[in-house]
This record gives structure tokens, sequence and C-alpha cells, in this order.
């Protein structure tokens, strides 16, 4: 099926294109021959700048070009995340690949099937309204006639715009979307076939490692190679600030690494027992502009107004660690230089970025550096840069061959980037009938994601403040959505049981959301929530929440043993909503994987760290979700046909924390404001619990 | 110095010339190309590197590569048979008990040793063998369950195969 003449063709538009981006010209390829390709045997190669690292992109895009296509699944084959391939993309995050993504495949498909069919009707000499398009062929019911797509374009590249304005195939007529076809790849994955990153070899390829240094801040004072490089086969290699060796293979390099002495200066460092303090009196510097560029300041009626009508007021402060996303597969690259021409294989989120980041690291124009992202072993958010893919290429450059740099466990938690951690101060007031009048929300360092309230409040202050901070921290699933819905949503409920109203009934009282409010009573169907009876030791939580424009609701159902406060879940259940469901296992799956990944940072995951050393560096001190922590989860789906398909990935990992939290206070009458929860499994405060 | 041992993988004998020390993964992923088991943790403490030592679930980055000589050692490459696929990955596939995949070749093996020591396990012993592995996607309640449909398969096989 795949044709390496058209292919040249293609790849020639698909570059010059690249190149007009580059000016400033075309945003998005108008071309259909930049996104799909129909082979003279009717295979079909569909182009995305999109990754697959678990989320199921792969089979969910494939849908969608099927379905708007009329070919059957096993005759798509999507290229993904190939700079040279694939049109330009800004990354796989943001829970933009059905919206987005998941969009524009279909609309080129669609545009693509209405051409076929035009061809075939000049070709008959009909009209093209007499055609249906059936399973890669255009059909002429009436004259009984068929001819095949492949027949159609002889394997050519449709070099002609697409018509941005097709329609759609309505949810309600889905045929391949709306389903849940098997994954497609899985054979692979399941025989050890699919080669990640980790698992590439290139012909020449040596084995790369990276110099640490001893502490974070640390600087180098003083390094000696000589032992190293009386090694044989070995290089030693030092570029700018990077220090590295290669080596035949990964033991080797492995030793050659242990042979250098490097002395390092050590800077004082905040430990994680003073983190909240810190936080909270170091605002960002000017100089750091990313973050002072993220501030947020909203405000709407008058906070001190709406406080002095009302009749109660709460002031409580919020606070999460530094998590972890210790994806299973560690940051990995091989790198190979042609000449001044530089290929890598790396497991990025951000393949159009780690290019930019290679091309001004090395000094060379975007067109000479090409990135390829296998199908990734999990990201979560945490593989947005291109460190390893730089040293790779570094270690490749200087040792005059392919070389390939994975990432040990240690360097993965001590060198990626955490989730930031941070406190979040809210103030809230209500009339006495439990009106919410006035909300105030002071957030530091974790972010602006998910920070306004999608409660009706009349008076409000909204603000973010960016904060300088000890750890390097970026991007984590659903950002900083989780942490704002933890506070906003334990604060609700400290609210509920101050006012002594039943938790529920407060939130949709001061709700006018009514797709919120949608999944706040699914939930709490589907969990009994109203005639829940919980005995002693044992209570039920609820929350709730939006971003990126689906919808979550978590009903708890918790045990606190009295004589340990040992902390039990007995079973979760959620409902979510993100309008037409594209792919209802894939969904489930997600949904699923998302509340389980919440579970780690509700209960227990937090990176811990001291003078400038991270002390949770391996998995055997930093703990996740393993099979005996999980409780019964059932997962309750609301399909909206009559609305956009929204991303999924993300949001259902925001309302674990916050009814985890409300149902340990039910249970208990210990009210727990900070994430992790329970570090130590057991509730502070409860007889012969933790501290 | 280098040592020219003999190894039995996926039913064939293998002649290898190592390192002294290489753990076991090293050697299947480097001299034999068989990267099926992961690299993840290095340490024994996520499973993704899980074979089979003589049908004994082993962690393939902590185990010395001499600790394996004499013994039939078993890879996610040598399960399925001339294209037919073991019930057990039949299983994670009906199941979908994977989302970006990098965990499951480990777990298939995990759940074999399991399986071939005890046929019909119950829910909490698939928890207690599977606790060494880690799926940071989060799939664990549909990787029980495709465990549990593999379990009742193998012993319909085993059960046709003994009356016929
Ligand atoms: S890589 Fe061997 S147990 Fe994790
Ligand atoms: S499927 Fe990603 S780690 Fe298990």
């Amino acid at each position: 099926m795949h044709d390496e003449r058209a292919d040249t063709r293609r790849l020639a538009v698909t570059a010059a294109q690249s190149e007009d981006r580059l000016r400033g010209g075309a945003p998005d390829a108008p071309l259909i021959s930049s996104w799909l390709h129909i082979g003279a045997d009717g295979g079909v190669e569909g182009y995305t700048g999109k990754v697959e690292v678990g989320q199921n992109a792969r089979t969910a895009l494939a849908q969608a070009v099927a379905e708007e296509l009329r070919v059957p699944m096993d005759v798509i084959q999507l290229i993904m995340a190939d700079t040279d391939r694939t049109p330009f993309d800004a990354g796989t995050f943001g829970s933009q690949t059905t919206p987005i993504m998941s969009r524009r495949l279909r609309t080129v498909a669609a545009a693509t099937r209405e051409l076929l069919i035009e061809r075939a009707a000049s070709h008959w000499q009909v009209q093209p309204s007499t055609l249906t398009a059936l399973n890669g062929c255009v059909l002429d019911s009436q004259s009984g006639q068929m001819i095949s797509y492949g027949t159609l374009t002889q394997g050519e590249p449709l070099v002609l715009p697409y018509r941005q304005d097709t329609p759609l195939t309505p949810p309600q007529e889905w045929m391949v979307a709306g389903t849940s076809p098997p994954k497609v790849a899985g054979r692979a994955i399941v025989t050890g076939q699919r080669r990640y990153t980790p698992d590439l070899i290139r012909p020449g390829m040596w084995a790369g490692k990276g110099l640490r240094p001893r502490a974070l801040g640390a600087t180098l004072r003083s390094l000696d190679i000589s032992a190293a490089q009386t090694l044989p086969d070995v290089h030693v290699v030092r570029d700018g600030a990077f220090i590295g060796v290669v080596a035949p293979d990964r033991a080797r390099a492995t030793e050659a690494l242990a042979a250098l002495h490097a002395e390092w200066e050590q800077t004082e460092r905040v430990s994680a027992g003073d983190l909240f303090e810190y936080l909270r009196s170091h605002p960002a510097p000017p100089a750091e502009d990313p973050a002072r560029a993220a501030a947020l300041h909203e405000e709407c009626g008058s906070v001190e107004q709406g406080r002095n009508a009302a009749a109660h007021a709460l002031r409580r402060t919020y606070t999460h660690a530094y998590i972890a996303h210790a994806p299973l597969e560690p940051r990995a690259a091989v790198a190979e230089w042609t000449g001044d021409q530089l290929t890598v294989w790396t497991g990025t989120q951000r393949p159009f970025g780690v290019r930019g980041e290679l091309a001004a690291a090395f000094n060379l124009p975007e067109g000479r550096v090409r990135v390829i992202v296998p199908d990734t072993g999990g990201a979560y958010g945490g593989k947005h840069t291109g460190e390893v893919a730089i040293e790779a290429a570094r270690l490749a450059r200087a040792a005059g061959r392919p070389v390939k740099l994975i990432w040990t466990r240690e360097e993965e938690f001590t060198w990626a980037y955490a989730r930031p951690a941070g406190l979040i101060d809210v103030e809230s007031a209500t009339l006495v009938d439990g009106t919410l009048v006035a909300w105030e929300c002071h957030n530091y360092n974790s972010g602006a994601a998910g920070i306004r309230t999608p409660y009706a409040v009349p008076h409000q202050r909204i603000v973010f403040h960016p904060t300088h901070s000890p750890l390097r921290q970026g991007s984590y699933r659903a950002l900083a959505a989780t942490a704002n819905h933890f506070a906003r949503e334990s604060h609700m409920d400290e609210l509920a049981h101050h006012l002594g109203r039943d938790p529920l009934q407060f939130r949709l009282q001061n709700l006018q959301d009514e797709r919120l409010r949608a999944v706040l009573e699914a939930a709490a169907e589907q969990f009994g929530w109203e005639h829940a009876q919980p005995g002693p030791g044992q209570g039920i939580g609820i929350a709730g929440g939006t971003e990126k424009g689906s919808y979550v609701a978590t009903c708890v159902e918790v045990e606190v043993v009295p004589a340990s406060g040992l902390l039990q879940i007995v079973r979760v259940v959620q409902a979510f909503e993100c309008g037409a469901i594209v792919n209802p296992d894939g969904l489930r799956n997600q949904v699923e994987g998302a509340i389980i990944q919440g579970l780690g940072g509700a209960l227990f995951e937090a990176v811990d760290f001291q003078d400038g050393q991270i002390l949770t560096d391996r998995f055997s001190r930093y703990r996740v979700p393993r099979f005996a922590d999980i409780p019964p989860i059932e997962t309750v789906l609301l399909d909206r046909q009559d609305l956009p398909s929204a991303g999924a990935g993300e949001t259902p990992i925001i309302g674990i924390a916050p009814a985890i939290g409300n149902a340990v206070f039910a249970a208990s009458g210990v009210r727990l404001r900070a994430l992790p929860l329970v570090p130590d499994g057991r509730v502070p405060g409860v007889a012969g619990g933790g501290t | 110095m280098a040592d020219h041992i003999q190894l039995t993988v996926n039913g064939m004998q293998r002649d290898v010339t190592i390192e002294p020390g290489q753990p076991l993964l090293t050697v299947l992923r480097d001299s034999f190309a068989l990267t099926g088991a992961k690299i993840a943790c290095g340490e024994g403490q996520c499973g993704a590197c899980t074979v089979l030592l003589d049908a004994q679930p082993v962690r393939a980055c902590s185990i010395p590569i001499h600790a394996a000589i004499g013994k039939a050692i078993q890879t996610i490459e040598g399960l399925d048979e001339a294209g037919q696929l073991h019930p057990l990955q039949q299983a994670f596939l009906d199941h979908a008990a994977l989302q970006c995949g990098y965990c499951t070749p480990g777990m298939i093996m995990s759940a074999l040793g399991l399986l071939l020591q005890n046929a019909r396990p119950a829910r909490d012993e698939i928890i207690a063998a599977m606790q060494g592995n880690i799926c940071r996607c989060g799939t664990y309640p549909r990787i029980i369950r495709a465990i549990e449909q593999a379990a009742g398969e193998l012993r319909v096989q085993k059960e046709g195969a003994h009356h016929a």
C-alpha cells in the first residue's frame, strides 16, 4: 500500500506548507494530501502530528477517518508525530485531540469522500447526488455500478484544498464513530512486538549516559575524565554544560560514567518541610516572564460587599505536594546524524516543539531536523520537553554514530519536571438559606486551570499568584484543575456541613450550570446517595467540577478504622460527560485510569526533597497505586449527542481527591486539607492515627 | 573477561558472549533483540521486565544472567503459537486491559506465572500475585478481568485436552 513516489510528491507539498507556516503563512495545511492519502490498492494513510501515549488517539482518530470516508478501519494506517511526514501540530495536550484534530480529520475525510463521489459522477456522466460512498467504493445504486477509491485516485496524491465547510455525519447516524473497535496495534502490544523508543535499534548504534549533578542546583567545580578515558571504546563528551559518555552498550556506558570524577558546588535549597511558607513568600520574580504572564486576577461584583451582606463566612487554606508523572517508559531518545541532518526518535508530546529545541541547540534550520515519536509508554503531561533528545543528539554528534539514551528511573524522578505544588486560600460567604454570595480564591503556584468556580456567586475575586518554585515543575494531566477542584470542592463540603446541609443539595442549590448538575445527579443516583446509611466509621463524600469542556462528578464511600485510623476506600462511582461519545469503551478506560492515577495523588503520592536531594527517587520510595489499592469503581457515561465531543484524557482525574477528603470527614470528623491526604494510609487525629 | 554461555530462550538453544554480571534483561534485549520485556525501573519494583524462568515469574532487570543458565527462559515473544494468541494475550485485547501498553508484556508474563501455579485463582490471589506490577495508566480492574477470563479459558482447554 505504501507508494514511495506518491509519498515523495506528497511530502514535497507538506514541506512547502511547513515552510509557509514558518514564514507565518498558512496556519493549517489546507490540502487533502497533507492529511490523507488513498493508495491505488485502496489503502488509506492518515497524517497527524498527534502522538499515541495510551489515550487511544490512534484508534479514535482512525475511527473519525473511517466514519466520514466510509472505509473499514483496517485499511487505515495513521502516520503520527513525524515532523517530516505530518502537518505541524502544537502538541498532544490540553484535551485537544478529540475536539480539534478528530474534527479536522473528519472534515478532510468527508470532503475527500465528496470529491471522490464527484469524480465517479463525472466518469459515469450522472448526478453526484444519485451516488453513495460505501466500504471504500462509490456506488450507483440505480445502475449497480461500483468503482473503488483506489481506481478513482490511481494512488495520486490529492493535492487539492479540502472544503472546510463540508457537513459532518451527525452522531445519530454514526456507524464507526460512537462504537468501541479493538485497539489499533493492540496485537503488537500483547505480543511484545511494539517498539517503543527504548526498544529501537539503529545500525552501529551505541549507548549514552549523562552525568547528573550531585544535587539540584549544584554546579561543577572540577571534572577528572582520565580514568574514564582509559576504558576501551569510550567517548567522554563535554558539550556546553552537558557531560556524558558513549560506549558500545549500556553496561559499559554506566561503567564509564562511574569512572568520571566530578566535584560539585552545592547551593542552599529549600526542603519539603518549608515548602508552603516558601511559596507564599516568593512571588515569581519579574524576570521569570512565562510565569508572570500566567498571572490572573479576576473580579466580579464586590467580595467585600458580598461578605458584609452574609450570615456565614469561612476562610480555609488547602495545600498540595509536588507529584511525579512516573510514566512507565522513562524518557529516552535515539539520535542519528547524517552530515548535518539530524533525526531523533523520542517519546514526547510535542514533536514539533522538540524539533525547535533541537534546531536551536545545534543552530540548525528546522528543516534539517526530523523528530519521530514512536507510540509512547505514558506521558500524562510529563513529556513536553526535549532534554533527552538534545542530550542524545550531543552524544551522537560527538561519537559520530547513532546513540540511544534512556534515562534511569532515578533520573526520571530527580531531573524530570514535577506537577507543581501549591497552596490555595479560599474565603467564602453565604446567606442564612445557604446561598453563596461571595467567593475569594488565591492560588499560589499550582496554576490557573480550573480556578474559576462553576457555582453561581455574585461577588468573586479569583487570583493566581505565580511563584518561584524550588523544584522544576511543569504540565501534568489536567494541570492545576486537580488542585483547584480539591480546594473548591473541599470548601463547598465544609460550607455544607457548617450550614447543616446535605453536600449534594447545597451544591445543586448554588448551581446554574445544567451539565454539572446532570453529572452530579447521575453520580449520586448510581451511588445511592440519597438513601445511603453509613454506619459508624463509614462516610460518603461527593465532588464535582468541569474543565476543558467536560464534566465530572465523583461519589466515594470510605471507612476509617477507629482503632488505627486506617483509611479504606470502599467504592467509587464517577459520572462523566464530554459531549457526543466517540469511543465508549476507550472513554471508560480513560475515566477509570484517571480515577486510579488520581488515587495516588489523592492518597499518598508526594515528591520529598531535602537539601537539593530528591528523596523519592525510585518506585520503592515513591509509592504509586498498585493492584491492592484499587477499590471497586463504577463509571456512568452521559452521551450528549447534541453536543460536540470534548477531550476526556484529563478532566476525569479531578473529582476523586475532594470526594475522598469529604468522605473522610463524614466518616471521622477529621477535615483533611492537604494532598496527599493520608501519606501513611492513616487519617491523622483519629485514635492511634498518624500525625 | 567476556563469557560464552548457552541459554534456552523460548524453547531454543542460543549461544551468546557476554560480560559477566549482566542482568538477564540486558542480554534478552541487547543480544537477542527481544525487547518485549521492558526497561522501566531497573530495581525489581515495577514488573515491566517480567519473564519466566522455569515457569517462575522473575524480574529480568534484577536477575544476573548466570542465574538463568540451564533454565527455560520464556518471554512474551514466545507466547503465541503459529500466530494464535495465547488466551491471556487474547483476554487483554478483549478487555482492552491496556492503554499505553508499556506494562502489558510484564503483566501478561506475571499472570502466566500465576496461572501455571494456580489454575483457579481467587480475586485476592490475583491481586497478591500481581502486586509487583505497576500500570501507571491505571488499567488494573481490566487486567484482573482479563486474567479471570484467561483462567477460565485455559481450564476449558485443559479439560478438552483431557477428554480428547
Ligand atoms: S524494570 Fe525490572 S522490575 Fe522494573
Ligand atoms: S497501560 Fe500504560 S502502564 Fe499499563
